[in-house]
C-alpha cells in the first residue's frame, strides 16, 4: 500500500499509510461527535474524505456548481500585514479586482471594537469613498475582544486575577461590568459605520474571552438589528466551544457556557445575525485527516441546524487548516473543498 | 475565511470554492445572503431568475461577463461609460429588488430639489 502525504496541525509534512489515514478520520469524527453529542460523519462521507486525502494532486477544488460566497475578517489588514504599501481603499480594490472577492471588509489594523471607537471618524471617510468606488457588499468588521476591558488594558478588575484567588463573585461581577462597556462600543461603532453606508457589520472571533464575550456580542446584535432592521450582520466565532469563564450567563434562557456550534448558531440567528461562522480549532499534534474529520463533524451539524447562511471559518488554525501564517495550499484546498461539499456550506 | 497570507489563504479559497465576485455573480449572491439571510441555493436561484440565466451560468466567467456588460452591472475590466462603483450598485439594487444601504444614503444626499 502506498503512502499518503499529509501534515499535522502545526503544518509539518508527514507520510501516513492508508490504514493510518482511515483510522484518524474515524477518530476525528468520533471525537467531535462524542464531545458535542452530534452524529459522526457517515461511511460515504469518510470514504469521500479519504479519497480527497489520497489524491496526489497538490490542489483540489469543489465540483462545478457548488461554488459558495466568501466573506473575510478584514481585507485591509491582510494586505497591510503583507507589507504592501498601499491605502485601505486600494487593498479593497485588490480583493475586488484581483482576488475574486464576493464581499469586502474594511477594518482598523487594531482589529477590536474598543480601539476603533476613538478613531471611527477617520474610518468613516474611508468607508464613504470605498463605497463610491467598489461594487461588492462592503462590511465593517472588528472583534468584540472582551479582554481589552480588564485591567491593565481596561477599567474592570481582571477576572483572571480574581478567579484564581477564589474571588468567584467578584470575577463574575467584573465580567458583567465588561459586557456593558463592550456592548456600548460595539453599538457605537456599528451604528456609525452603518449610517455611513456599510452593507454589514462583522463580529469576528466572537467568544474568545468566553461566555461573557458571546453574550456581549449577542446583545449588541440584538440592539443593532432592532435599530436597523435591514442591517446585514455576520458573526464569526473563536472556537468550537464557549468557555464558561463566568459560567452562569444565559441568553434567551439558554446557558452559554459549553455550547457547541449547532447550538451557538440558534442563539445567533435569534439575536439577528444573518451570516454565522463556526470556528473549529486545530489540534496541532494530530494529523490533518483527524482534524479535518473533526471540524467537518461540528460544522456539518451547525450547517444542518442553521436557518441562516453558514460561512465556516477556514483561516490559519481553524477548520482543518494548519496553524501557519502561510497556509500550505495542499492542506488548505482540501479543507476548503471538504467543508463546502460535505457540510453543504453557504460560504467560507 | 480567516488569517493567512493573501496567496495561501484568500487566492486559494477563491479558486477552490469561491463564486468569483464581480468576475461572475458572486457579489450579487452575497447580497442576498447578507441582507435577506438566504441560503446559497435559494440566493443563486433568485439571482439567476433576475438575470434571466441558468444557475450554472452565474458562476461562469464568460457568460457573466456578457450579462454584466449587457445589463451594465459593473465589470472587472472597465470600459469608458460603463457603470462603476456606486452607479453599478444603483442598477444592482433595482435589478435585485433590494435595499442597498449606501445607495439609499446617496439618494438622500442628492435629493435636494433635483
Amino acid at each position: 500500500m502506498g503512502k499518503i502525504h499529509t501534515r499535522i496541525g502545526s503544518g509539518i509534512r508527514i507520510e501516513m499509510t492508508e490504514a493510518e489515514v482511515k483510522r484518524d478520520l474515524e477518530a476525528g469524527t468520533e471525537d467531535a461527535a462524542g464531545r458535542a453529542k452530534i452524529p459522526p460523519l457517515t461511511e460515504d462521507e469518510l470514504h469521500y474524505l479519504f479519497e480527497i486525502h489520497e489524491r496526489p494532486d497538490r490542489v483540489v477544488g469543489v465540483e462545478r456548481g457548488k461554488e459558495v460566497c466568501l466573506t473575510y475578517d478584514s481585507c485591509t489588514t491582510k494586505i497591510k500585514r503583507a507589507h504592501v504599501s498601499i491605502s485601505k481603499i486600494q487593498s479593497l480594490q485588490i480583493f475586488e479586482r484581483a482576488l475574486g472577492a464576493d464581499t469586502l471588509e474594511l477594518a482598523h489594523i487594531d482589529y477590536s471594537y474598543k480601539p476603533v471607537k476613538p478613531i471611527v471618524v477617520f474610518e468613516q471617510p474611508i468607508m464613504e469613498q470605498a463605497l463610491l468606488m467598489t461594487i461588492p457588499p462592503l462590511f465593517y468588521g472588528a472583534m468584540p475582544n472582551l479582554g481589552l476591558y480588564s485591567q491593565p488594558d481596561g477599567p474592570c478588575p481582571n477576572p483572571m486575577d480574581l478567579l484564581p484567588q477564589g474571588k468567584i463573585a467578584e470575577g463574575r461581577a467584573s465580567f458583567e461590568e465588561a459586557i456593558e462597556y463592550a456592548v456600548k462600543d460595539m453599538l457605537y461603532v456599528g451604528s456609525e459605520m452603518y449610517e455611513t453606508g456599510a452593507d454589514g457589520i462583522n463580529f469576528d472571533t466572537t467568544g474568545a474571552a468566553g461566555d461573557a464575550e458571546f453574550l456581549a456580542a449577542l446583545k449588541a446584535v440584538e440592539i443593532l438589528k432592532k435599530k436597523y432592521p435591514e442591517m446585514g450582520i455576520e458573526m464569526g466565532m473563536a472556537s468550537e466551544f464557549i468557555l464558561g469563564l463566568h459560567g452562569e450567563l444565559e441568553y434567551d434562557g439558554v446557558r452559554l457556557a459549553g455550547l457547541y456550534p449547532h447550538d451557538q448558531v440558534r442563539l445567533a440567528q435569534k439575536a439577528g445575525v444573518t451570516i454565522f461562522g463556526p470556528a473549529i480549532n486545530i489540534v496541532t499534534n494530530k494529523s490533518l485527516p483527524f482534524n479535518l474529520a473533526r471540524s467537518l463533524t461540528y460544522t456539518k451539524a451547525c450547517s444542518e441546524t442553521s436557518e441562516i447562511p453558514v460561512h465556516a471559518n477556514l483561516g490559519m488554525g481553524v477548520g482543518g487548516v494548519p496553524i501557519v501564517i502561510s497556509p500550505p495550499v495542499d492542506a488548505l484546498t482540501r479543507a476548503s473543498k471538504a467543508h463546502v461539499e460535505i457540510c453543504r456550506l453557504d460560504g467560507l | 475565511m480567516g488569517v493567512g497570507d493573501p496567496y495561501g489563504m484568500h487566492a486559494a479559497h477563491a479558486i477552490v470554492s469561491g463564486m468569483g465576485g464581480i468576475r461572475t455573480a458572486g457579489d450579487l449572491v452575497a447580497r442576498l445572503q447578507l441582507n435577506r439571510a438566504m441560503k446559497i441555493d435559494t440566493a443563486k436561484k433568485y439571482v439567476a431568475d433576475k438575470l434571466r440565466v441558468s444557475v450554472a451560468d452565474i458562476a461562469d466567467e464568460v457568460k457573466m461577463r456578457e450579462v454584466r456588460e449587457d445589463m451594465d452591472l459593473g465589470t472587472l475590466n472597465e470600459c469608458p461609460g460603463v457603470a462603476k462603483g456606486i452607479d453599478a450598485k444603483f442598477r444592482i439594487a433595482k435589478l435585485l429588488d433590494l435595499e442597498i444601504n449606501c445607495v439609499n444614503i446617496f439618494k438622500q444626499k442628492v435629493s435636494f430639489g433635483f
